[in-house]
């Protein structure tokens, strides 16, 4: 407790925290702003007609893609609180001289690196829920309109960002501190860039790319978490709705089934044991 | 009845490889209670890796260390020592106050803002306790990082050049902080360039060089005769093959010869001497 209350003042304290309060700032009024302005073109009580019997629900599709487009912001300003806050924790914070007056005290490895996982996942959680939640209250306060979910969609970000952090902080062991801040925003791109071709891969019937996807979310499961947090905004919306949400960038996501959870939390875990296994024979 | 004395170090066939470089080469080194010992030796000698190695900090290729009879690294080990390491940081956020709060934390120490005051004025720093150690010069900042390690009241210290950054005024505050150190029992492994000081403070003296010692004793023991220098009316004579217990009979001589004797020297090896004599000429 002690050293997660010591990262979480560190996170809080750091310069880079106001910055990131900023941006996120910016991030709210300009995607407030873009969502006004382009409602203003949306007739709201429209359902349009594609044909014989067939609608789009003209307020549903625009608020919902837009509001994937904000999750995919929420994740990704997540992403760069997670690694600002984690990407030096070992090698970096030895190689400047802050680790080792604390790693001698008789707290002990595990419990520094615990700490300081917790504290980064608790810092980050918080933000991409809050975040999130902003996100969500400033599209319905201009549309009207609710997700068809609306917790686990954020607990489901909360989560990737956790898994984020601990494969920042696995990284920190073995990286410097910018080759591992580049490592992980490369990984997270790598990852979206696996969902997108797993999107296209529906669109177009293709195993090849299906598969690339479906092993990148295994290897990468923050990607099936954000992927699956997508899905549940619009879970229970049917019909061409559906279908030209699922055409658009933010509405091809594919729900990720009951094993997601545990496996994420085996994943963690591994690669906690991992880590800690690294962290206990490396010389500082 | 016979009690076992528990040292505070005790280093034995203590190794360290790093790929091809050999760092500590098979290092046998003793650290009584409450003895002062200074570790020298030119740079890459191995004196920060048996140091580190010592706190835990690094893992030994071969050997033993032990801190108060428990092996180096382990939580009773930890426990029992405190260290500055040559190149530290602290959080530039934090005071000097919350900073020693911090640590006696992690240290478990129930000294409270009494122990805290006391080691700021031990240091010198009483007046800085509010001050963040943004604020602070790197001298300030190593005094500081002083008063860290003796958090808890450690049985040993482990210094690694702790006044490489400071002015004469604060080399000597750190010199009559060893030796109030000294006169509480504390044990000291002081690693350190600046000769004088050691000279000045330590009981013993350990020379590394390439990894293994090359000489260890006390500076008096080390010290070999150079002989008698004398002052007298017609200039200053040296009787080079001359001992201590040769002085009275000499001035004697000169006197009965006629000379006016203003000052007799007994001249030995300096701890430079000896130093450069047992690493032979060495630098890096």
């Amino acid at each position: 407790m002690v050293v997660a209350g010591y990262a979480v003042s560190e996170s809080i304290r750091r310069r880079v925290f106001p910055v990131v309060l900023v941006l996120t700032a910016s991030f709210l009024a300009l995607y407030g702003f873009g969502v006004y302005k382009a409602y203003q073109s949306v007739d709201s009580s429209a359902v349009e007609s594609i044909g014989e019997g067939a609608f789009v629900d003209q307020r549903v599709l625009f608020s919902a893609t837009l509001f994937g487009l904000s999750i995919f912001a929420v994740l990704f300003l997540g992403t760069v609180l997670a690694i600002f806050l984690t990407h030096a924790v070992v090698r970096g914070d030895a190689e400047r001289g802050l680790l080792q007056p604390l790693v001698v005290r008789p707290v002990g490895r595990a419990a520094l690196l615990a700490g300081r996982c917790g504290a980064a996942v608790l810092v980050c959680a918080v933000y991409v829920v809050a975040v999130y939640a902003l996100a969500l209250l400033i599209t319905h306060w201009i549309t009207g309109w609710w997700p068809d979910r609306i917790v686990a969609p954020a607990l489901e970000l909360a989560a990737a960002v956790a898994v984020i952090v601990v494969i920042s902080l696995f990284g920190s062991i073995v990286l410097s501190a910018i080759a591992n801040g580049i490592a992980i925003f490369m990984v997270f791109g790598a990852g979206l860039v696996a969902g997108l071709l797993g999107q296209i891969g529906e669109a177009l019937d293709s195993d090849s790319l299906n598969t690339i996807a479906d092993v990148a979310s295994w290897v990468l499961p923050f990607e099936a978490l954000y992927q699956d947090a997508l899905n549940r905004i619009t879970a229970d919306t049917v019909g061409f709705t559906k279908v030209a949400l699922s055409l658009g960038p933010f509405g091809g996501a594919q729900p990720a089934g009951l094993w997601l959870a545990p496996y994420v939390v085996a994943y963690v875990a591994a690669l906690a044991a991992v880590g800690l296994w690294a962290f206990n024979r490396k010389d500082l | 009845m016979y009690a076992r004395r528990v040292t505070a170090f005790r280093a034995q066939g203590l190794a360290k490889r790093y790929g091809s470089v050999v760092a500590l080469g098979g290092v046998d080194l003793e650290v009584a209670e409450g003895e002062l010992v200074g570790l020298l030796g030119p740079n890459g000698a191995g004196k920060s890796t048996l140091v580190k190695i010592a706190c835990g900090l690094v893992r030994p290729s071969a050997g033993t260390a032990e801190v108060a009879g428990a092996p180096a690294g382990s939580a009773a080990a930890r426990a029992a020592l405190g260290y500055l390491a040559e190149l530290f940081r602290f959080p530039g956020w934090y005071t000097a106050d919350e900073l020693l709060a911090l640590h006696q934390r992690l240290a478990g120490s129930d000294g409270g803002e009494p122990e805290r005051a006391e080691l700021l004025e031990l240091v010198g720093l009483a007046e800085a306790k509010a001050r963040k150690v943004e604020a602070m010069s790197k001298g300030m900042q190593q005094r500081l990082g002083i008063a860290q390690a003796l958090v808890g009241r450690p049985r040993l210290l482990f210094l690694d050049e702790p006044t490489s950054a400071l002015d004469p005024l604060g080399r000597r505050t750190v010199r009559e902080l060893l030796e109030e150190l000294r006169r509480r029992g504390v044990s000291v492994l002081l690693n350190s360039h600046l000769l004088s000081e050691v000279e000045l403070v330590c009981d013993r003296v350990v020379i590394l060089s390439r990894g293994v010692v090359v000489s260890a004793g006390r500076t008096e023991e080390l010290a070999r005769p150079r002989g008698v220098e004398v002052d007298t009316d017609s200039g200053t004579r040296l009787f080079e093959a001359a001992r201590r217990e040769d002085a009275p009979g000499i001035v004697r001589d000169l006197v009965a010869a006629g000379d006016q004797v203003y000052g007799v020297r007994v001249l030995e090896t300096t701890l430079e001497e000896i130093y450069l004599e047992a690493v032979e000429g060495e630098t890096s």
